[in-house]
């Protein structure tokens, strides 16, 4: 299995981790290892299996009434932001 | 005797004869701490203060004689742990300001039975690796040497800087947590007991996520019984977890010194794969004798689908990684790069600036296998096989009621021996794997050093939520063993 640099583009985008040209070369050669190695799954027979979803001990999920259990606690959300506006985070312009 | 060199269990008991006190325990590890961290690395952040703090009150419910299970006794948390106040890093440039605001479940769990918090372990970043290598936070050295030969050896991954501590006596007992085999693979390099619950047996809550239907933690120690100890304190339900299992926990300690009369141990045929080391296969065979001395019957099995469980760990895990890791932006918490001239630029600066190669390239892997066009061929035939992985454990529990492995294909490796393949690497975690996509509780103990004078473990698969016979199989394990070498490089005999 080998990537091409487009494909490896459009990967890197929609992971939104900004590579280089460089980078995008290396990336593209280091997938195309990996999942030329990852296609050993494919002797395997998996005719009628079904997915295994989570570790599925096999039980329902747990629920719970759905009320309020948590909150007022604004200053320990916003505690750790790279940059505030009052009781907002803020990101760069998105609306000209 | 050095206070640093007691075990958990020894400790508890003299904290409560008063033959020393939290704090005279809490300061020697302190000072072991000064004297080696800067060597080793295993701490990322050392808690000195608050946890000098933390052993005289420790010292003060002692005496009045209301002092439950762990008080005053030290440990190391992977700093993969959220704690209250204190950095939380995940050995990530990204995570390298964010101070949690709230306390994981395991390590509050911890705090409510009187542990004093010694500081934050080393780890791969994000814990993705097997060799500690891809800390932002620089590399962990293992404290152990080949005999004769100053070379520096990895600890193993990603629980390494929490396995480095624990056998150079820079902690009693450390958390860990074991996604494909991270806790196991550094108790093995770095010679101590490591023990992966069953998932579901301890919180998730609060633990920075990698891969939710795998990540687990779990205690390492010097010792089985510590182990026990450690574990009965971190596990238990959580209603904040949804995948947390409300089932009692059991006595564990009681179950070191259970009878193994009859137990039936398992030997996987295909956990023998061709050019396994001789040495290795005579450590296994050392380790069947010795359950069979202790009684038990030893059952050959069969586990047919082991081969694929690597490549099915390198499809969940990167694809579960993929969408945990996309909470880091630069917008909430974590570092922000500068200079971002929109919403896209900013994401993709800082998270490029932010992860390291490794995370990259899981990130990316995990992106790929789930995008559109991809998804069928990758990610859901990997939960396919998952099912046959664990019908293989299943049908082999009908059969015996633990098995017994290699922990991992070789003694620690050099730090500049390190494969630039990636996938070489990913060969680490072969036995350990399986375990970890069925959920299965398993645990490493040492058994003997190898003819370089580097330390091997064994590795026990038990059936979900019975870590008891884990615990029962390990101890006769280690007493037979009688494992009492340490580490060149530790507390009191550093080099």
């Amino acid at each position: 299995m080998s990537l091409d640099l487009a494909t490896t583009r459009r990967i890197a985008k929609l992971a939104r981790i900004g590579l280089n040209d460089q980078e995008t070369e290396a990336v593209r050669a280091q997938l195309g290892g990996i999942l030329g190695w990852i296609e050993i799954l494919n002797e395997v027979d998996v005719e009628g299996i079904p997915p295994m979803i989570g570790t599925s001990m096999n039980t329902a999920l747990a629920q719970r009434p759905d009320v309020v259990t948590d909150g007022n606690c604004q200053e320990k959300v916003l505690s750790n932001a790279p940059d505030r506006a009052g009781p907002f985070f803020t990101v760069p312009k998105v609306v000209e | 005797m050095m206070l640093t060199d007691l075990t958990i269990a020894q400790a508890v008991e003299g904290l409560r004869k008063r033959d020393f006190s939290a704090t005279e325990l809490t300061k020697a590890h302190t000072g072991a701490i000064s004297q080696l961290n800067g060597r080793l690395n295993a701490y990322i952040t050392v808690t000195a203060d608050k946890a000098e703090a933390a052993a005289a009150e420790a010292d003060k419910a002692l005496v009045a004689g209301d002092a439950p299970a762990l008080t005053g006794i030290p440990l190391g948390i992977k700093d993969l742990f959220c704690t209250e106040g204190v950095r939380t890093t995940a050995g990530s440039r990204i995570l390298s300001n964010f101070v949690p605001p709230y306390e994981s479940t395991v390590t509050a769990n911890l705090l409510k039975n009187g542990a004093i918090f010694l500081g934050k372990t080393n780890l791969d970043e994000f814990a993705m690796g097997s060799a500690n290598l891809t800390s932002a936070f620089g590399e962990v050295e293992n404290p152990w040497h080949r005999t004769g030969d100053s070379s520096v050896l990895v600890p193993g991954g990603s629980s390494g800087g929490s396995a480095a501590a624990v056998a150079a006596h820079l902690a009693m007992g450390a958390t860990g947590t074991d996604t494909g085999g991270s806790i196991r693979q550094p108790a093995a390099y770095c010679g101590i007991v490591g023990l992966k619950p069953t998932y579901g047996r301890c919180s998730r809550w609060g633990t920075i996520a990698f891969a939710s239907s795998l990540d687990q933690a779990g205690p390492m120690t010097r010792t089985v019984e510590d182990a026990a100890i450690m574990l009965q304190a971190m596990a238990g339900h959580d209603p904040k977890d949804s995948t947390s299992a409300d089932i009692a926990v059991p006595d564990y300690r009681a179950a070191t010194t259970r009878s193994l009369k009859g137990l039936r141990v398992g030997i996987p045929a295909e956990y023998r794969p061709d050019g396994m080391s001789e040495e290795l296969l005579a450590v296994w065979q050392k380790g069947i004798d010795m359950l069979r001395e202790a009684g038990c019957e030893i059952v050959d099995v069969s586990l047919p689908h082991t081969k694929y469980g690597l490549a099915t760990y390198y499809i969940i895990a990167p694809a579960e990684c993929s969408s945990n890791l996309a909470r880091y932006d630069g917008v909430r918490f974590g570092v922000r790069a500068e200079g971002a001239t929109s919403l896209d630029d900013l994401y993709e600066k800082s998270r490029h600036n932010g992860f390291g190669e490794e995370v990259r390239r899981r990130i990316l892997v995990g992106t790929y296998v789930l995008s559109a066009g991809y998804y069928d061929a990758y990610y859901l035939k990997a939960q396919k096989v998952r099912t046959l992985i664990q019908r293989d454990f299943t049908n082999a529990f009908e059969k015996v009621d633990v098995l017994l492995t290699p922990t991992a294909p070789t003694a620690a490796f050099g730090r500049d021996e390190k494969p630039e393949d990636p996938v070489q690497m990913y060969l680490n975690d072969i036995f350990t794997v399986p375990a970890s996509m069925a959920g299965q509780p398993a645990m490493s103990v040492p058994v003997t050093l190898d003819s370089k004078g580097l330390p091997l473990g064994l590795q026990l698969i038990g059936r979900h939520f019975d870590e008891e016979t884990l615990i029962a199989a390990g101890a006769a394990l280690e007493k037979a063993a009688a494992f009492t070498a340490r580490p060149d490089l530790r507390a009191g005999a550093a080099a």
